[in-house]
């Protein structure tokens, strides 16, 4: 009489280490969806809410709703999406999206190489601190695009100056976090390291460090929201290139349906790159699970 | 190698004294303090809570610098931590951002050994305690008992002379209390270092140690010194043989005395030991 062949192996039941009995598949399928229903349960209100958002874009739109906002000149989801259409076969379009990432990138990897382990200086030496924090807390009020004038002044070239601006924007986010980091580092665990052997360059590293990321990651999070806050009002005042001045020559050009994909598409980049960050901040801490 | 181990960790604190610094002037916190430790020995200070047993043990780690007297280990003034005394803390104080095994492997680590024989060690001494399963997980997972399972071995894995425990199992329940007790008398003998012990536990006091350290209210200074001559290995039934009680009833007394005092000496002993109230369902207020 011939076995049936394992399902997996292809071998003859026969010859298979003795398997557990057979779990049928929905029992798993129940399990998993009794698991994640608090995530299903946003998943789904969340796209039906969405859903509602652009069904009510698309009634105010067509019927030209004016009720103390006037919706007449506003584009339809329909006419947004045409221009979507239109503009991914547009390499000119592309090259305004690429600019800014670029810039973005550029800005905020600056600002997190310099205020990182700045922050991470001033919070462990107690001199560094006292020296640079009155500077800093003069300079951090002020909004990266009051900065403008004086980048245009500062930089030779504009593309210079808006990377500058979101430099700035970034900086003093990620710089405050990282030092309230540090200020929350539990002492004992210091003393815990300096039991075990740890000197000043270990402690620095395997205790201030680790302990600050958490941090270090809400800073880098918000830096990466004001840096596209930054650099699109940076672009949309001197630049000749990029999202923000995609943007506001839509508006110039009176392209209404441009004007919204160009929103549409800073809030999908911003959307896009604090998700990249926060998933790195669970790749490098592994332990921190909120 | 355990020769030379027998030979290390003796521990002299002479006429010690340690004041903070306050507004109102140095505020004496230990005064006049002299214990020893002898290599292999285990010694438990108790105390009435604030009477300075943190502070003498912060001492012998290197955290605090004594205001009179010295503190010396094998002959050698304590100058700043060193990973030849380990500490095992009440709050467990774990590294959270690293595995169990991360933890144990710590102090391997920045004494620069190579992954293979740190692996090995932290390995061997997780399997003793029973925390082979759990070596991967973080210690947020963990229960307290087993954190301060993985304290105690991380503390010990660099091999230092001396392991200094300040209330390590002050925060766990009694059930829990009593196998880490086990465990650590179980490890002291093996590894043959000598301990110091705090505690405001009597009964975990004379449990475990070789001597106890009796200290006066603040500023502490040392009022008693009680050997305990239970023979070992000790079972948890001698805590009912009249040996037993009969140290935990003196170092009761001489506790009580202090604890007292160091609540301000205003309630007397006379109008509490005449104190037992039966509520019968009422508030105190009805009863008072
Ligand atoms: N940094 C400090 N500055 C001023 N006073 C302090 C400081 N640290 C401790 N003290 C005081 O010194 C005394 C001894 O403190 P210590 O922590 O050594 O006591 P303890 O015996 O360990 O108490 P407990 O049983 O509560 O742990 C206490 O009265 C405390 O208030
Ligand atoms: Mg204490």
């Amino acid at each position: 009489m011939a076995q049936p062949a394992d399902l997996l192996t292809g071998m003859p039941a026969g010859t298979a280490p003795p398997a557990a009995p057979p779990r049928p598949v929905w029992l798993y399928v129940r399990r998993w969806l009794a698991l994640n229903s608090e995530a299903l349960r946003a998943v789904l209100i969340g796209a039906v809410a969405l859903g509602l958002f652009l069904l009510a874009w698309h009634l105010l739109t067509t019927y030209r709703v004016v009720f103390f906002v006037r919706f007449t000149n506003v584009p339809s989801p329909a006419a947004v999406y045409e221009s979507l259409t239109r503009a991914m076969h547009d390499s000119k379009f592309m090259m305004h999206v690429l600019l800014s990432c670029r810039r973005i990138l550029i800005g905020f990897s600056l600002a997190a190489l310099v205020a990182v382990p700045l922050g991470l200086l001033m919070g462990r030496f107690k001199l560094i601190h006292e020296t640079l924090f009155p500077i800093t807390e003069i300079l951090r009020p002020i909004p990266a695009i009051a900065w403008v004038p004086m980048a245009i002044m500062l930089w030779p070239t504009n593309e210079q100056s808006i990377v500058f601006i979101t430099f700035l924007g970034s900086f003093f986010p990620i710089l405050v976090n990282t030092l309230h980091g540090m200020s929350l580092v539990d002492p004992v665990l210091v003393r815990a390291s300096q039991c075990l052997g740890a000197r000043e360059v270990s402690i620095f590293r395997e205790v201030y460090f680790p302990a600050s990321l958490p941090h270090i990651f809400t800073g880098l999070t918000v830096g990466m929201g004001v840096a596209w806050v930054s650099l699109i009002a940076a672009e949309m005042i001197s630049g000749q290139y990029g999202i923000g001045y995609f943007t506001w020559e839509a508006y110039s050009l009176v392209q209404y349906s441009d004007i919204a994909l160009g929103m549409i598409c800073i809030g999908v980049l911003g959307l896009g790159s604090s998700t990249l960050i926060r998933g790195l901040g669970r790749l490098v801490m592994p332990w921190n699970r909120t | 190698m355990s020769d030379i181990k027998q030979t290390r960790g003796h521990v002299e604190v002479r006429d010690f004294g340690l004041s903070y610094p306050t507004l109102d002037g140095p505020m004496p916190a230990v005064t006049n303090a002299s214990i020893h430790i002898n290599p292999g020995e285990f010694v438990s200070i108790v105390g009435p809570s604030g009477c300075g047993k943190s502070t003498l043990l912060n001492a012998v780690a290197g955290f605090l610098k004594p205001t009179v007297g010295s503190v010396t280990v094998d002959g050698e003034a304590v100058d700043g931590p060193s990973a030849e005394r380990g500490m095992v803390f009440q709050q467990y104080s774990l590294f959270p951002w690293k595995t169990v095994k991360g933890n144990v492997e710590f102090g391997m680590k920045m004494k620069h050994l190579d992954k293979a024989s740190r692996d090995r060690a932290a390995r061997t001494l997780l399997g003793i305690t029973g925390l082979t399963a759990f070596e991967n997980k973080y210690p947020d997972s963990l229960s307290g008992g087993m954190k301060q399972r993985v304290g105690i071995v991380r503390a010990l894995a660099t091999g230092p002379k001396v392991l200094l425990c300040d209330e390590p199992f002050g925060a766990l329940d009694a059930q829990t209390r009593v196998i880490m007790q086990q465990i650590l008398t179980n490890m002291w003998q093996r590894l043959k270092i000598s301990v110091l012990f705090v505690t405001h536990d009597i009964d975990e006091a004379i449990f475990l140690s070789d001597r106890v350290y009796c200290m006066t209210a603040r500023p502490g200074a040392i009022k008693a010194e009680i050997a305990i001559p239970l023979e070992r290995p000790r079972q948890q039934s001698m805590m009912m043989s009249s040996e037993f009680l009969a140290l935990r009833r003196g170092l009761m007394s001489l506790i009580r005395e202090e604890s007292l005092k160091a609540m301000g000496g205003e309630i007397s002993d006379l109008a509490l030991e005449g104190l037992s109230i039966d509520m019968h369902g009422q508030s105190f207020a009805d009863v008072v």
